[in-house]
């Protein structure tokens, strides 16, 4: 019973989407606070965090907002936007 | 590039469910082609914002970083969690109007529009600690960012409660037309425009 149940939620895209957005914000946060403030590479753990974060933007608009089954100008035009906007912030921060 | 929505008649109910969900797997713009144009501006102009952060990050890296350490970690990820689970929400609402249409897809909503306001609520309960404390947009730039583009940002997430409101009204029709079911896809784009924006900022102040 529990069984199908997790299988039932699991194969619905919407759910996939947040536990993976749930998921990387947590990740985004050890990148951001753990790794930076007790050791590792501060470059490194920036371009983590911002990479990150776009990568949650993108599933976002994908999923959410639904740009999976718009016209390929719509879903390509925020595609852009997205490797656009996260190219220019990582130069800013890390380059 | 099929537009499968593109009339406002009222959707023969089948079974008191949406006689359309072909909406849901062909190609069309969700919601309306005006929702998209507003969110290609705001996008522009959050980029902008963002640009400007990054670059007082990039100049002022010291004080960033010694600002960045007096705010509240667990406030800013309790945030992304509400924003991300309102939204989350919203989009199981919108699904639900279109494939299996009853009191759920309200009560999805409703969620949505419960876990804005825990987003409210925090983020009233973090400014008004860090104004008790005599930190405000005076103190230092990051500070100055901090409030006014977190500030815009509250202002994008009060406008959209307004938008869920309206959208979980028409999901509670009986019957969903075409034109319903645009509208409810363009307050939804909205809202996920609202998580998408959050997500940057609380990377930039936060994180970084």
């Amino acid at each position: 019973m529990t069984r199908s149940v997790e299988s039932g939620f699991l194969r619905n895209a919407n759910n996939i989407a947040w536990i993976v957005l749930v998921g990387s914000t947590l990740f985004g946060w050890w990148l951001g606070y753990t790794v930076k403030n007790v050791q590792g590479d501060i470059r490194l753990a920036t371009a983590g965090v911002l990479v990150t974060a776009f990568v949650k933007t993108w599933i976002v608009g994908f999923q959410f907002m639904e740009l999976k089954q718009a016209p390929s100008w719509l879903r390509h035009g925020f595609d852009a936007w997205v490797i656009a906007m996260c190219v220019v912030l990582l130069i800013l921060c890390v380059g | 590039m099929t537009d499968s929505i593109t009339d406002n008649r009222r959707a023969p109910p089948v079974g008191g469910r949406m006689a359309t969900p072909d909406c849901a797997t062909q190609k069309h713009v969700p919601g309306e082609v005006g929702i998209w144009l507003f969110v290609a501006g705001d996008l522009l102009v959050f980029s902008a914002f963002f640009v400007v952060i990054a670059l007082g990050y990039r100049e002022q890296t010291e004080l960033f970083a010694q600002s960045r350490t007096t705010l509240d970690m667990w406030v800013g990820v309790l945030n992304t969690f509400f924003l991300l689970t309102g939204s989350w929400f919203v989009a199981k609402g919108v699904e639900s109007c279109r494939q299996a249409h009853g009191a759920a897809s309200s009560r999805y909503i409703s969620l949505g529009i419960l876990f804005g306001l825990l987003f409210v609520a925090n983020k009233s309960f973090e400014w008004g600690l860090k104004i008790a404390n005599g930190v405000t947009p005076k103190t230092n730039d990051f500070f100055m960012y901090f409030f006014s583009f977190t500030g815009i940002h509250l202002v994008h997430v009060l406008v959209g409660l307004g938008v869920l409101l309206v959208v979980r009204n028409v999901s509670r029709r009986p019957e969903l037309s075409k034109k319903d079911i645009r509208t409810i896809e363009s307050g939804a784009t909205f809202w996920h425009l609202v998580d998408l924006l959050w997500i940057v900022l609380f990377s930039l102040f936060y994180l970084l």
